[in-house]
């Protein structure tokens, strides 16, 4: 959006961005009220899922990735495979049986 | 020399340049973050007594903190709305409780750091105190770098709403762009260390 675009596209943009709002609310106090609950060795993927749903929120609707143009996906695919790959060499080390001993 | 493309968008990129600038920026930031988290995962994977959160930190002041840092992802949208509409006194109105919610963010932060230090609890403590004060004072400084940047743009930054309203509302979006990250970190940082 610019400061060309027409009033009804900046609220359908407001309007939007409070829905998301509220969705995001209601999976925080999900995220706190599910971790109240014992769900044994589950409560730790199931919070962190919920977690990945509010920041996928937040990029595709805060940030408009779900619109945004080819290249900063381009960045941030390249990011997330070293990201990827800083959080699962250590792991990798770490479950080496030689390593270990 | 003027800097290009700082309103229209670049023809090859499609962007203008702050806004691959910033990109490129929290691109870095998922590295920085990331790294952290990276340590945090084989500390805990590999400490069979790791303390529940609960121990240590009271999840209820999180909770607030994520409201308010979610509530201030909003109003930096309001506030770019705002400008986008030619309304300043909505921008000013929006940014000015977005500064408001950030420094309540910090003094909750202040009120948790305090009370840890009083009963004895530091970073040198445990591994999972080292890390929390690690990340989450990491976090702090980049809501502390938000802050500085949204006074500039509430106030002395303000005067280019009169003389490029375009490359203003620019300006808006970019800084938008890094406080949505600000928030996103904290959303995995509340369970992770609160919850879970």
């Amino acid at each position: 959006m610019d400061i060309n675009s027409s009033p009804e596209a900046i609220q359908k943009g407001i309007r939007k961005a409070l829905v998301v709002f509220g969705v995001l609310l209601v999976l925080t106090v999900l995220t706190v009220a599910i971790s109240r609950v014992d769900l044994g060795t589950m409560n730790l993927p199931v919070g962190l899922a919920i977690a990945t749903i509010k920041a996928s929120l937040v990029g595709a609707y805060f940030m408009h990735l779900i619109s945004e143009k080819q290249l900063i996906f381009s960045v941030l695919i390249l990011s997330a495979v070293f990201f990827l790959a800083m959080l699962g060499l250590p792991l990798w080390t770490n479950a080496d049986p030689i390593a270990l001993n | 020399m003027d800097i290009p493309y700082t309103v229209q968008p670049r023809p090859d990129t499609g962007l203008y340049n702050a806004k691959l600038g910033i990109w490129l920026f929290l691109a870095s930031e998922v590295m920085l973050f990331g790294g952290l988290f990276s340590a945090y995962v084989l500390l805990r994977v590999n400490d069979p007594n790791w303390p529940e959160g609960s121990q240590y930190l009271d999840y209820r002041w999180a909770f607030l903190n994520t409201i308010f840092l979610i509530t201030s992802s909003v109003t930096v949208i309001l506030a770019w709305a705002g400008v986008l509409e030619g309304n300043l006194k909505k921008f000013r109105i929006n940014l000015g409780i977005t500064l408001l919610l950030s420094f309540g963010f910090l003094v909750i932060k202040y009120i948790e750091y305090t009370a840890k230090f009083h009963h004895g609890y530091f970073p040198s403590t445990n591994n999972f105190l080292g890390i929390y004060f690690t990340m989450t004072g990491l976090h702090g400084l980049h809501v502390v770098g938000g802050i500085i940047v949204f006074l500039y743009f509430i106030g002395p930054g303000a005067k280019m709403f009169h003389t490029n309203q375009q490359r203003f509302a620019n300006r808006i979006e970019t800084v938008g762009l890094y406080w949505h990250f600000v928030d996103l970190v904290w959303i995995f940082l509340f369970p992770i260390y609160y919850l879970l």
